[in-house]
C-alpha cells in the first residue's frame, strides 16, 4: 500500500546541505509492522513525516493505495492525512485546554461529523481504552500512560488504515511504555498497518520488520520469519 | 470542519483564556462605549440648543435695521449715513402681508422702576400683545398687554421683578414707576429662566408708544414677525424686504433672519461636532483592533505545536484560519455588545446627571460603533491567523 521511491528531501542548515533522504525506495504492504530505527539524524523522523503527509520529498514518488500522493494539493493532502493516517507522537501532543474526551473527538470535528455520531464514536473509544473515568478530564489531570492512551484513541478515532507512531514510548517509564506497545500492536492485529521509528533496540525488535537507517538511507532491510 | 463545530471550537478557546479574552474585549468594549457615550454627548448638545432655539417661537422671522452684507451698493455707507431707521409704520405695513400671522414690534432700554419703598434699574421692553404668542412666553398670573388699547398704561413683570417688589401681596394691580410715567401692573409672566442668553425674569414689559415715548424714539430695535405656516417662512422674507424696501425708497437696507436658517446653522453645526468626537472615539477602536492582532499573534505563536497537531490529525490551512478568524470575531464581537451596552448606560447616566441634556446616542453612531468593532477586529486578525494557516506541520510539531 505505500510505495516510494526514488525520495529524497534535503534541509539547509545556514550554508550547509544536509541530506535527510537520499534515494529511499521503500515498499510496505498492508498490514504490516515495521519498526525504522537509527540514531538520530539518520533520517527515520523525515521518512516517517513524509509517509504521513507531513512533508513534501524534494524528488521522488510517494504512492499510497495505488495513488499518486507528492503531487496532491494541500487540501486534499490534509483529507487523506484525516482518513487514512493516524499520528502517534512521543510529546502525546494533546491540546491542553481540552478534556480527553474532546481530545479524542477532534478528528471527527475536522472531519464534520454530525455530533450525535462524534458522541457514539468517542464512547465506544473511551470504553476501548479504558478512559472511560478519565473522560472529563484535561491532559494535565492524566498520567503519561493515560496521555499516550488518548493520543493512540485520538490516532484510530478515524479508523485510518495506517498509524505512524514516532518514539512513542520515548516519555513513559518502561512497564507503560510495555502497555502502551501492546495497544498498538493489538491494532495491528486487527489489521492496521503498525509504522514505530524509535533508536531503542529492544523496541524496535517486536516489530516483524525492521529497517535500520543511517545518514539519511537504509541500511537494512530484515523481516522475521517468525512473523 | 462545519462552521457550527468551528464557531463552537473557537469559541471554547476563548473562554479558556479567560483573563486575555475578558482584557481584549473591555479594550474593545471601551472602544464602542466612547462611541456611543461621545455621540449621545454631542447629539445631546444638539438636541439641547435646537430646543432652546425652537422655543423662542414658531416660523419666526426677525427684522433688523441695517444689512449685515459687507460689500455691495448701499449708497448711504458711501455717503457716511446711517440706515434708515424701521419705524412703527413699518411694522404695521408688515403686518398686513399676506404670509404675516401676527407681528410685535421691539424697543429695548433701560430704566428706573419704583414701588412698594423699593427702586431698581430694570431692563424695559416695548412691545404689543402679539409678543406673547409670538415669543411662547407664558404668563403666571393677571393678562398681557390689551390687544389695541397699547395707550394704557399697562406693565408686565418678569417673575423675579415681581417678587422682588411684591413678595408677599397680589401684584396684579399694583401701582408702580417707571422712570418718569405711572402705570398699573397688569400681569406677572412665567419664570423661565435664561433662554438664548436673555433673561425674561428680570425684564419688564410695556406698551411699544410708551417704550418710544420714553427713550425718545421713533425707530425700533427689531421687529418680530410670526409667518403663517412653515411653508411661506421663504415667501414672508421676500415680501418683507420687497414691501420695506419700496417704502424705503428703494433701498434694501434691512436684514431678515428665520430662525430657520438659524436653526439649519446650529444643526450643521452641532452634528458635524458630533461625528468629528465620534471619529475620535473610532481611533480608540482602532487600537483596540491592534490589540486584537497583537494578542492573536502571540497566540498563534503560543499554540504553534497545537496548530502543528492539527494538520497532523488532517486539518486544512483553511480549518485553521477560519479557527482564528473566528476567535477573532467572538472577541470583537463580545466586545462590541458589551461596549454597546456600556455606552448606553454611560447615556442613560448623563441624562440622569443632566436632565435637560436629551443624551441619546443615535442609531447611525451604535451602529457605527459595533461594525467598525467587528471590521477592525476581522482585519487585524486576517495577518495572524494566515500566519497560523502558512505554519509549516513538521516544525510546529516539534516546537514544545
Amino acid at each position: 500500500m505505500i510505495h516510494l521511491s526514488a525520495i529524497t528531501r534535503t534541509f539547509h542548515m545556514g550554508d550547509q546541505v544536509v541530506n535527510a533522504l537520499s534515494d529511499i525506495n521503500l515498499h510496505i504492504a498492508s498490514g504490516e509492522y515495521v519498526s525504522i530505527m537509527g540514531p538520530s539524524g539518520s533520517g527515520k523522523s523525515t521518512l516517517l513525516n513524509i509517509i504521513g503527509l507531513l512533508d513534501r520529498p524534494d524528488s521522488g514518488r510517494y504512492e499510497l493505495d495505488d495513488r499518486l500522493i507528492t503531487d496532491l494539493p494541500e487540501t486534499e493532502q490534509a483529507q487523506i492525512r484525516r482518513e487514512k493516517i493516524g499520528f502517534v507522537f512521543q510529546s502525546f501532543h494533546l491540546i491542553p485546554r481540552l478534556t480527553a474526551a474532546e481530545n479524542i473527538e477532534l478528528p471527527l470535528v475536522l472531519s464534520g461529523i454530525p455530533p450525535e455520531q462524534r458522541q457514539i464514536r468517542v464512547n465506544d473509544a473511551l470504553q476501548a481504552f479504558e478512559l472511560k473515568q478519565r473522560a472529563s478530564h484535561r491532559p494535565a489531570e492524566l498520567s503519561g500512560g493515560q496521555r499516550q492512551r488518548v493520543a493512540i484513541a485520538r490516532a484510530t478515532i478515524m479508523r485510518p488504515s495506517v498509524i505512524l507512531a514516532d518514539e512513542p514510548t520515548g516519555n513513559l517509564d518502561h512497564q507503560i511504555g510495555a502497555e502502551v506497545m501492546a495497544l498498538l500492536e493489538n491494532l495491528h492485529h486487527g489489521g492496521t498497518t503498525l509504522i514505530v521509528v524509535t533508536h531503542d533496540r529492544e523496541l524496535g525488535a517486536r516489530a516483524h520488520r525492521q529497517i535500520a537507517m543511517r545518514d539519511g538511507k537504509i541500511l537494512t532491510d530484515q523481516t522475521d520469519d517468525a512473523g | 470542519m462545519t462552521l457550527v463545530d468551528t464557531l463552537q471550537t473557537s469559541f471554547k478557546t476563548v473562554v479558556s483564556y479567560r483573563v486575555r479574552s475578558l482584557l481584549i474585549i473591555l479594550a474593545m468594549a471601551l472602544g464602542v462605549a466612547a462611541v456611543v457615550v461621545l455621540t449621545a454627548l454631542g447629539d445631546g448638545a444638539r438636541q439641547y440648543v435646537i430646543n432652546q432655539f425652537s422655543s423662542i417661537g414658531t416660523n419666526l422671522l426677525v427684522v433688523l435695521p441695517g444689512r449685515a452684507e459687507t460689500s455691495g451698493s448701499f449708497l448711504g455707507a458711501v455717503l457716511g449715513q446711517t440706515p434708515r431707521d424701521l419705524t412703527l409704520k413699518d411694522a404695521q405695513l408688515l403686518g398686513r402681508l399676506p404670509q404675516v400671522r401676527r407681528y410685535a414690534p421691539l424697543n429695548v432700554g433701560a430704566a428706573e422702576l419704583s414701588g412698594a419703598n423699593r427702586l431698581r434699574e430694570v431692563t424695559v421692553l416695548g412691545s404689543n400683545a402679539d409678543l406673547i404668542p409670538i415669543r411662547h412666553m407664558k404668563l403666571a398670573q393677571g393678562g398681557f398687554l390689551a390687544h389695541g388699547t397699547e395707550r394704557n398704561a399697562q406693565i408686565v413683570l418678569g417673575a423675579k421683578i415681581a417678587n422682588e417688589f411684591f413678595p408677599r401681596s397680589q401684584a396684579i394691580g399694583q401701582r408702580v414707576r417707571l422712570g418718569d410715567s405711572r402705570f398699573i401692573v397688569s400681569g406677572v409672566l412665567a419664570a423661565q429662566g435664561e433662554s438664548m442668553g436673555f433673561n425674561t425674569d428680570e425684564i419688564v414689559i410695556i406698551p411699544i408708544d410708551y417704550a418710544q415715548a420714553m427713550f425718545n424714539t421713533t425707530s425700533l430695535f427689531r421687529i418680530l414677525i410670526e409667518a403663517k405656516s412653515h411653508n411661506v417662512i421663504e415667501p414672508a422674507k421676500q415680501a418683507i424686504l420687497a414691501a420695506l424696501k419700496q417704502s424705503h425708497d428703494g433701498e434694501e437696507d434691512i436684514t431678515v433672519i428665520t430662525q430657520d436658517a438659524i436653526l439649519a446653522t446650529f444643526d450643521r453645526i452641532l452634528h458635524t461636532m458630533t461625528l468629528a468626537v465620534a471619529g475620535i472615539a473610532a481611533i480608540s477602536l482602532i487600537v483596540a483592533g491592534i490589540l486584537v492582532m497583537n494578542v492573536m499573534l502571540v497566540a498563534v505563536n503560543q499554540r504553534t505545536a497545537e496548530i502543528g497537531l492539527l494538520k497532523a490529525i488532517g486539518a486544512t490551512s483553511r480549518d485553521i484560519r477560519r479557527l482564528f478568524f473566528a476567535e477573532a470575531v467572538w472577541l470583537s464581537f463580545a466586545g462590541a455588545i458589551l461596549g454597546f451596552l456600556l455606552g448606553q448606560s454611560g447615556s442613560l447616566m448623563l441624562r440622569l446627571a443632566y436632565p435637560q441634556l436629551p443624551a441619546w446616542a443615535p442609531a447611525w453612531a451604535s451602529i457605527a460603533g459595533i461594525l467598525v468593532a467587528l471590521i477592525t477586529g476581522v482585519l487585524a486578525c486576517l495577518w495572524p491567523a494566515s500566519q497560523a494557516a502558512r505554519l509549516d506541520a513538521v516544525k510546529a510539531l516539534s516546537k514544545r
